[in-house]
């Protein structure tokens, strides 16, 4: 190992997490800015040129004010919980890659932190870390609406986590590999949401639920809990929290294009790597595009109902993906013909349908 | 850690005692305290919930916290003066408070209402239960966190402001109603500026609906919840599209028409189903047949004085003021004493859109009311609550307190 590699990867890491940090800012103007177009609105535009400074006000407000800890809090737990929840969104990055490899000063670096072997189960790993935050957060404060909110947390990370782990399968199954930059080269022709329709479905669905955004707010839900398990947040410590949340909206879209939209991949990457990163942005910010939308269209779901919804046809829907997924890999490799590929697209849309139409009234009720 | 003062007084504590289960005091239970500051309890309302995990097993709403007093402060006023306090009451109906107050003036002392002032003032009373609905329909929708409808609905209720803030120079207290008509006629614009409203708000319905009507998620959170049967709906009290929605067509338009209801053609939507789902599409429906009425009031809106000729009760024309010594001794009279009302009591009740408001009167011979009481549909309705509410969830009341439509200027008084 020699000091030029760790030059490299501290500029990488840092530059990562100088990216995320004005990704965070500039998303939460981006958000303010497309939910009013959607509400007939215009948005932030005072603080700069088209409200551009916004990001800057309300980090200068969040640092200056005062930060309480309720008395009878649980102290250290109190003010650990934050940076438990941000901590991992902000690492979780790591292992995406940005672009295919570039020569710089006669080096080949590759646009990504760290290409671990097993890249996503460590983000399988790392992902489910922040639900300690809000649970601990909602259970520190001291406050009825706080535990109510991280109980409700806990219990959508439970019915959750069991359906994006299978939806993680198919892309695995494909490319037989944990690699993120192997699965995004065996995207180089043709992307896996076409493979996998009903997985980058059941994907998306669970990652809103696991980042807490719209329709799956709950451990917020502002009109019910008041502020869910940040209630009593205020100041550097509340940011925190939403620094998280909105990281983790940008990790998970990253992820998701990694996964199912070719990651990087786009007409003359090969000749022109700069265009790598490029092509990941957009992607990513139509992602997120994408979960504004449904936070200005859709009402919050119930928590029960919630719970129902991911056990009852979330999970068995990305059960069935991933035994499809293996049976169309299986016929492909028995045939000699990648053609038979086809068939996962087509077995796992009709399973899609039928366990839509076998769960269709077993979501409601609940009621006592 | 700081010394924390956990003695509960026991006279307190017996108060509380007899509100609660025995399970919430022995802790089996979580008693939870929501409101009065809280972003979905639609203004003051404070409710100490029982909860059992989420779910709710008994709610008691604690109210008082917007009482101003309006009924004893009316005693004080002569029977003109005192509309200007009738708008405080339902913040969100003002028209329809001016209204019922008026007709109540007018019954007891005998005042006749001119055509033109009748119907401009079934105009502007529907206008204002379209705008009412609208907050409902967006507050409601808000407290679902289907946040868009809130700011669609407040795009089309500032016309309908704009509207009053034209005929009277206020938004919301407008106080344009008065014993005998209307404070004065509409200006020119008026009619141009409702028939604007009427060709722009129908596709604008349908819009609200394209969001929500069908949508399943909002289905999920309404269907089967709170569900109140007829019985209990008229056990309770309720009125007003509360108990329509229960299978009860009951609406005071049409079962006891004021102001020349029965002039126009319009349905009393009713459903059968009583839940939050059914309450949503009766008022949805109600706002069409509101634009219905309006329609047909300003088509044939005749022309003519908009208030009563009466000089006892209404004080004589601007343009007599400058030549005329008896008409300005009159005015002065009729401003600071008032005009005596007989001995006697009436009860006028008009429907409000959210219910029975009604306006019991009661004179003694002088200028001033004896006894006023208000009958207001707010505070009737927010008592089912408790009914609506046991064994749904925390996220289910926040529906329920937005589905009976409670204003606490309403519930207060």
């Amino acid at each position: 190992m020699d000091w030029a590699s760790l030059i490299e990867w501290t500029v990488k890491s840092l530059a990562l997490i100088l990216a995320l940090l004005t990704g965070f800012a500039y998303l939460t103007l981006f958000e303010r800015k497309v939910l009013a177009r959607f509400q007939v609105r215009i948005g932030p535009n005072r603080a700069g040129p088209f409200g551009l400074l916004q990001p800057v006000a309300d980090g200068i407000k969040l640092i200056f004010k005062e930060e309480l800890i309720p008395a009878n809090a649980d102290k250290i737990i109190f003010i650990l919980a934050p940076i438990i929840t941000v901590v991992p969104a902000l690492v979780i990055m790591a292992v995406v890659p940005f672009g295919p490899p570039i020569q710089l000063f006669g080096r080949t670096i590759t646009l990504q932190v760290a290409d671990l072997n097993v890249g996503i189960l460590y983000i399988m790993a790392i992902a489910s870390i922040s639900v300690y935050g809000i649970v601990l957060a909602g259970w520190s404060s001291n406050n009825k609406y706080a535990t109510l909110g991280g109980i409700r947390s806990s219990a959508q990370m439970i019915s959750y986590e069991l359906a994006l782990g299978l939806a993680f399968t198919g892309p695995i199954l494909l490319t037989s590999s944990l690699r993120l930059t192997d699965i995004v080269e065996a995207q180089r022709n043709i992307w896996f949401v076409l493979y996998q329709p009903v997985g980058a479905f059941i994907f998306w669905i669970s990652t809103l639920a696991e980042v807490n955004r719209a329709p799956f707010d709950m451990p917020e839900a502002e009109q019910e809990l008041t502020a869910g398990y940040h209630t009593e947040y205020s100041g550097m410590k509340f940011a925190l929290f939403f620094m998280a949340e909105y990281v983790k909206m940008i990790a998970v879209s990253a992820i998701a294009v990694t996964l199912f939209f070719g990651g990087y991949r786009g007409p003359f990457v090969d000749q022109l790597p700069i265009l790598g990163p490029i092509y990941f942005l957009l992607k990513v910010v139509g992602f997120l595009f994408l979960m504004v939308w449904v936070r200005a269209t859709l009402p919050r779901i119930r928590y029960d109902r919630l719970m129902a919804f991911g056990w009852k046809v979330l999970f068995s829907l990305a059960l069935g993906n991933a035994m499809l997924t293996a049976l169309g890999i299986l016929l492909a490799d028995t045939f000699q013909n990648p053609l038979w590929l086809w068939s996962i697209p087509v077995m796992t849309i009709a399973f899609f349908l039928l366990v839509v139409y076998l769960t269709r009234g077993s979501i409601a009720g609940g009621n006592r | 850690m700081p010394e924390i003062n956990t003695h509960i007084d026991e006279s307190m504590l017996d108060g509380f005692t007899r509100l609660v289960t025995q399970e919430a005091i022995e802790g089996k239970t979580m008693l939870l305290n929501m409101g009065p500051q809280h972003p979905s309890t639609h203004g003051v309302l404070r409710l100490l919930l029982e909860l059992d995990g989420e779910f709710v097993v008994n709610v008691i709403p604690d109210i008082g916290f917007l009482h101003t007093g309006v009924e004893k402060h009316m005693e004080y006023k002569t029977f003109e003066k005192a509309v200007v306090m009738t708008d405080r009451l339902d913040y969100l109906n003002n028209i329809g408070n001016n209204l019922v107050y008026c007709l109540a003036v007018e019954k007891l002392v005998d005042l006749d209402v001119p055509p033109r002032a009748q119907a401009i003032r079934v105009i502007l009373t529907e206008l204002q239960r379209i705008a009412s609905h609208l907050v409902w329909l967006g507050t409601h929708a808000l407290d679902l966190a289907a946040m868009s409808v809130f700011l669609y609905c407040f795009r089309e209720r500032e016309m309908i402001l704009d509207i009053m803030e034209m005929c009277s120079g206020q938004r919301m207290m407008t106080s344009y109603f008065r014993p005998g008509g209307l404070w004065r006629d509409v200006p020119v614009e008026f009619e141009d500026a409702v028939r604007q409203f009427l060709r722009i708000f129908p596709a604008r319905i349908d819009e609200y609906e394209a969001l929500l009507t069908k949508n399943p998620l909002f289905i999920e959170r309404t269907k089967h919840i709170g569900v109140l049967s007829a019985e209990d709906a008229m056990r309770w009290g309720v009125t007003g599209p509360s108990l329509r929605a229960s299978g009860v067509a009951h609406d005071l338009r049409k079962v006891r028409p004021y102001s020349g209801y029965e002039q126009y053609e319009f349905d009393i939507p009713t459903h059968t189903d009583g839940d939050t789902y059914a309450r949503y599409l009766v008022r949805m429906e109600e706002m069409r047949q509101s634009v219905r009425i309006v329609q047909q009031a300003l088509d044939k809106l005749p022309y003519g004085p908009t208030r009563s000729n009466n000089r006892k009760f209404v004080p004589p024309p601007r343009s007599e003021l400058g030549h005329s010594m008896e008409a300005v001794i009159h005015h002065f009279k009729l401003f600071t004493e008032g005009f005596p009302a007989p001995k006697g009591a009436v009860y006028v009740a008009v429907e409000s859109p959210r219910g029975e408001l009604g306006v019991y009167l009661e004179g003694d011979g002088g200028p001033k009311p004896y006894r006023i009481h208000w009958r207001t549909p707010s505070f009737a309705n927010l008592q089912v609550l408790k009914l609506l509410a046991k064994g749904h969830l925390v996220a289910d009341l926040v529906a329920l307190i937005g589905t009976i439509d409670i204003v606490l200027g309403d519930v207060d008084r």
